[in-house]
């Protein structure tokens, strides 16, 4: 059965503030959002829409049995049990823990001390060290973090270390990639199958290539450095099927702003999010990364997209370690599904101060903000700098209004910003694009002001402003003052705003 | 977790002054320790982290002894209680190789034992290699309590969907935990980026611990970040328990990971029904929160899942107890 008991029909009926994104749906299908203390009918929402199921067959014997999760069968295959159903504890081994600057040191400590100073880690190949938090910033104890990270790679023999040195000139750090899930990525360390843990709560972002990916604390980080298994429990499934031509203003951060503002941030909690349909497969590998990226803003545990020929194709040049993709069976059981038509998806953005704040782009267009920013792993990669670059070309290269910070999330994104065509631009870069308009030129990569930082992080909110953003969280001080005011959108939403001066819907220029 | 950490002397056989700290489940009587004598006042503060307490020590063992190089017996002492192996099967000790899943007791009773000093302690310096820290005991002291586990202070309430980010701003991350002066910094930190909306501080300016030992939210406490710097700051502060509707997971996990805090939840708004300041005494195994300055009582959930890991002492002591990984050396 693809989704569970109906709710109680006064709970399924009640209209609420959530209802503000409502009008971009057929109500045939879309969900009704629940009132705010559903906490006793929290597990029973439904799509109102019948949910389409095969006919389930008697004579496939044990199939109904063993049907699992995509995500219950990575776990049961890397916890060597045959089947696995959600509530489990289980030891999972575990195929890569990445750890960066921040939370690297304290991971390293905790090894150190539990295992033994002179104890090895379980495997110096499945271990990556990206420092990419704070890089370029004069802050000691930052500098300080880097090189204890350095210290510890060369101690342990790892053989990923993607190291800076020279904070001045990034480019002159041939290692050096960046943000650590982006660098996962294109460094081919995310492979359908299987399970990679991550110091930061985005590593979720992984769960795009049809893998496990979560983010862990220094304690377990430090446990999987000597042990290289952890003790996981096993999360039903929610089912996101998104159908229909996604339309040319909408990109995956506007799926996944809808999503959670239909969930709420804690809608997913302790479950694993499913992204399925034709315009999930639609999508390129890191539009999938920029929907699982967030999936951790709705309380998530992972998010996954299985993986299809877009994944093998991403893959081909970049890792030649063998894998297995797994698919959800015919008969799992999903603790819900949820069922969108996308070709009626309107820009969205989350407002101050949580990512569930849905609202749609065009009713917030008498906010007058101070700035645009456009980095992080969420909406700093390649695809976000192409599509920022798309509406000023469509604009007629108007001049921006405010400030705008660019910052590529890698050295290989800043590369492309520099040397990539946009399509319709007669041939011209994003950086020209970029310059031509009147934003601030692209910063070093790193994670910058995503989350405000040492007080000297470029672009960082030093005092109460109002930005567009597309990067991934806007609760109180995220991005360095309490007071700021940070409104996560799409890379087109960004770049429209940051033309006019007012949170801007992007049809305004693309249409 | 109130727990009493009391540096105490004897008289030993030469004459001499030696000074010995114990850690004590809260409300134990430390005077009715046999086999102890006192030559000096001492102080008793209550205490909930490791390096809290082995500062507390050596700068109680100052005062007693201004000389440094003493060296520590434990032989009377070790007549009360049975001696044990270093690290017991069932809980981590509190020694200095494992700090982090000793916040714990165990909810059926609390054993007292001996915390020594370390080598790291700038006035001890005659340390022994290996130390004891004897665990589970067959014999208590006659005098202990083996009540269950109970955390009594006042609390600090904050609302819904409490974020890392304002347990724990960013800028503070360059802070290692794992370095015990810059866990002592991320303590001070702690909960300074609520909006000003909260008109009490969490810790007062120019304070680097909070007074209150219980922190009561409301739904989705902990979301954001997966920084475990986020329970571990607020440890650090001085608090024992965060009592919420519901947890983000990762910070849940942490929480049970390090010992730090020990996390409860409530089916009720206790956020609501509680005001920051109001007494509050956390009755664990009896699952009831109550609150002596409203006079009402809430019930606690059960831990559920993590309950063995947070009864082993955390996820070490848990994967060394079902032998997932091999007993430290």
């Amino acid at each position: 059965m693809a989704s569970s008991t109906i709710a109680s029909p006064s709970a399924s009926f009640i209209p609420t503030k959530k209802e503000l994104g409502r009008s971009a749906f057929s109500p045939a299908s879309s969900p009704f959002s629940v009132p705010k203390c559903r906490k006793s009918i929290s597990k029973k929402i439904v799509s109102v829409m019948a949910p389409q199921q095969s006919e389930r067959k008697p004579a496939a014997t044990g199939s109904v049995k063993t049907a699992m999760t995509m995500t219950e069968k990575i776990l049961a295959r890397a916890s060597e049990k045959t089947h696995l159903s959600p509530g489990e504890n289980v030891w999972v081994d575990v195929d890569i823990l990445m750890t960066h600057d921040v939370c690297g040191p304290g991971s390293i400590g905790i090894f150190k001390k539990e295992f033994g100073q002179n104890a090895k880690v379980w495997d110096r190949e499945k271990i990556v060290i990206i420092p990419d938090h704070y890089i370029f910033t004069n802050d000691e104890r930052a500098n300080r973090n880097v090189d204890i990270l350095r210290d510890f790679c060369a101690e342990q023999n790892i053989k990923y270390f993607y190291d800076i040195q020279d904070r001045g000139n990034f480019k002159a750090n041939p290692d050096y990639k960046g943000v650590c899930h982006i660098a996962l990525a294109q460094e081919g360390h995310c492979r359908p199958g299987e399970v990679l843990l991550g110091t930061d709560s985005h590593t979720c972002t992984a769960g795009a290539f049809g893998q496990f990916a979560t983010g862990i604390g220094n304690t377990d980080a430090g446990f999987v450095m000597g042990a290289g298994k952890l003790l996981l429990k096993v999360p039903p499934t929610l089912r996101f099927v998104m159908d229909g031509e996604m339309p040319d203003y909408i990109l995956a951060k506007d799926l996944i702003l809808q999503i959670i503002g239909e969930i709420s941030v804690a809608g997913a909690t302790y479950k694993s999010m499913e992204f399925v349909g034709s315009t999930v497969e639609s999508l390129n590998m890191e539009e999938r990364m920029t929907l699982c990226n967030m999936v951790v803003e709705a309380g998530g545990k992972n998010g996954v997209v299985p993986a299809d020929s877009t994944t093998f194709k991403y893959l081909e040049d970049k890792t030649s370690l063998p894998y297995e993709p797994v698919y959800s069976d015919q008969q799992a059981r999903f603790l819900s599904e949820y069922r969108f038509d996308i070709s009626k998806l309107e820009p969205i953005v989350a407002k101050p101060h949580s990512p569930d704040n849905r609202a749609l782009a065009r009713e917030c267009k008498d906010v007058k903000i101070d700035r645009v920013y456009i980095g992080s792993c969420t909406g700093g990669k390649t695809e976000d700098f192409m599509a920022a670059a798309k509406l000023f070309v469509a604009s007629g290269y108007k001049k921006v209004k405010v400030p705008t910070f660019l910052v590529p999330a890698t050295q290989k994104v800043w590369m492309d910003v520099y040397s990539l065509p946009v399509p319709g631009s007669g041939g011209k870069t994003c950086s020209q694009i970029f310059e031509e308009v009147g934003c601030d030129t692209p910063a070093s990569p790193s994670c910058g002001a995503c989350l405000g930082g040492p007080k000297d992080t470029y672009a960082r909110m030093n005092e109460p402003k109002v930005c567009v953003s597309t990067t991934n969280r806007n609760f109180p001080g995220r991005m360095g003052h309490k007071e700021g005011e940070i409104y996560l959108a799409s890379p087109y939403t960004a770049a429209a705003s940051a033309l006019t001066g007012y949170v801007t819907d992007p049809r305004d220029f693309l249409q | 977790m109130g727990s009493i950490c009391a540096t105490v002397a004897q008289i030993n056989e030469f004459g001499l002054v030696e000074p010995i700290a114990i850690l004590l489940p809260f409300r134990f009587d430390w005077r009715r320790l046999p086999g102890v004598k006192f030559s000096t006042a001492v102080s008793t503060q209550q205490y909930n982290s490791t390096h809290s307490i082995r500062r507390l020590a050596a700068s109680s063992l100052c005062r007693i002894q201004k000389k440094a190089a003493m060296a520590v017996s434990y032989s009377s002492l070790l007549s009360t209680f049975s001696a044990a192996a270093a690290f017991s099967e069932t809980k981590p000790s509190i020694g200095p190789v494992s700090s982090q899943a000793v916040r714990f007791p165990s909810i059926s009773s609390v054993r007292p034992f001996i915390v020594p000093f370390t080598s790291n302690s700038p006035v001890v310096r005659n340390q022994r290699a290996s130390f004891v820290a004897p665990r589970a005991a067959a014999e208590s002291p006659s005098s202990a309590t083996t009540s269950p586990t109970s955390f009594h202070g006042l609390c600090y309430v904050v609302g819904d969907n409490i974020d890392t980010d304002q347990i724990i701003p960013a800028e503070y991350l360059t802070l290692v935990p794992s370095n015990p002066a810059e866990y002592e910094k991320l303590g001070s930190y702690a909960l300074i980026g609520l909006p000003a909306s909260y008109e009490k501080r969490f810790i007062e300016p120019n304070q680097t611990k909070t007074k209150y030992s219980i922190v009561i939210g409301g739904e989705n406490f902990g979301c954001g970040s997966s920084r475990e710097h986020a329970p571990v700051a607020l440890g650090a502060a001085g608090v024992a328990a965060v009592v919420a509707q519901s947890y983000a997971r990762i910070f849940f996990r942490n929480s049970v990971a390090t010992g730090e805090v020990y996390p409860l939840e409530t089916e009720v708004r206790v956020c609501e029904e509680c005001r920051t300041g109001d007494v509050i005494t956390i009755e664990l195994g009896e699952s009831r929160l109550i609150n002596h300055t409203t006079g009402k009582e809430y019930k606690l959930q059960p831990i559920g899942d993590a309950g063995p890991v947070i009864e082993a002492g955390g996820i070490f002591a848990y994967a060394r107890k079902t032998g997932m990984i091999p007993q430290s050396a």
